[in-house]
């Protein structure tokens, strides 16, 4: 990786980072539960977006570049493992077994669902 | 005036969550560039991923006996927390590596990677928990008995 592309996903990291903190902040608003739904919402929707870019790519549709800035950048600092693992213990150290496991398995299974569509969607086209 | 509106809006808020994302996805990938992958198996992510549950479990819980009012506790949670280790760490890549090990024909490999960095995420965390409030305890023993704060 050349500097100049690595600063790029640096700086595309940072700015994703900011969108997933906006995004947050906008559904907890609007969604007041113990259920982790923004972090769900933001790593399937970020996943999904991911799964274009990988599509996109094998598909000669997008420069591998780009989907580095996009993917490994902005999509990467977009994403997030370490607050999504924190809500699921957090359920769990309230006592709130079935929560936490429905959590942890359905933004797993939604993700990766999300993802192999987005790969099929990137290179259809 | 600023002080009405919710962190999420306040770009003072914004700027640290950035600044911290930017180092965080620094470290990502240049970890991500001297990690090769194992058997396909994107090893840098997954030590990523572990690694930064490990830290924000530990941040928040040494940080939980200092509460939303105090200013500098705030800043610490939205540049380390919401910034570095969000950024840090990734969902995206787990679940379309997940997809391309899967379509690649490693089936069982793929499963092993997703449901393995979930679980062992989540030990990590708690993990990360225990030494955070054991440090925030002592931090807040030496405050009540006059020591540095």
């Amino acid at each position: 990786m050349t500097l100049p592309l690595f600063l790029l996903v640096v700086v595309a990291g940072g700015l994703g980072a900011g969108v997933r903190f906006v995004v947050d902040g906008v559904i907890r608003s609007r969604v007041r539960t113990a259920f982790p739904w923004a972090t769900t919402i933001i790593n399937v929707s970020g996943s999904f977006a991911l799964g274009l870019v990988v599509g996109a790519t094998l598909a000669n549709l997008l420069a591998p570049e780009f989907a580095i800035v996009l993917g490994t950048g902005f999509l990467g600092g977009y994403t997030t493992f370490s607050t999504a693992s924190y809500e699921t213990v957090q359920l769990i150290r309230q006592r709130r077994v079935a929560a936490s496991l429905v959590s942890g398995v359905l933004m797993l299974v939604s993700s990766v669902a999300a993802a192999g569509l987005g790969l099929w969607l990137g290179s259809a086209f | 005036m600023t002080g009405e509106r919710p962190p999420h809006l306040r770009w003072s808020a914004i700027a640290l969550v950035v600044v911290g994302g930017m180092a965080g996805s620094a470290a990502r990938a240049g970890l991500a560039l001297v990690i090769p992958p194992v058997a396909q198996v994107p090893l840098a992510i997954a030590i990523v991923n572990l690694v930064g549950a490990f830290v924000l479990g530990c941040l928040y819980a040494a940080l939980a006996h200092r509460g939303h009012d105090d200013a500098s506790a705030v800043q610490l949670r939205l540049l380390l927390g919401t910034g570095f280790c969000g950024g840090f760490t990734t969902y995206s890549a787990l679940a379309s590596d997940t997809v391309v090990l899967a379509v690649d024909g490693a089936v069982g490999v793929s499963m092993v990677y997703a449901l393995g960095t979930v679980l062992v995420g989540a030990l990590a965390t708690w993990a990360g928990i225990v030494v955070g409030t054991a440090l925030g305890r002592g931090h807040g023993r030496a405050v009540r008995d006059g020591g540095p704060a």
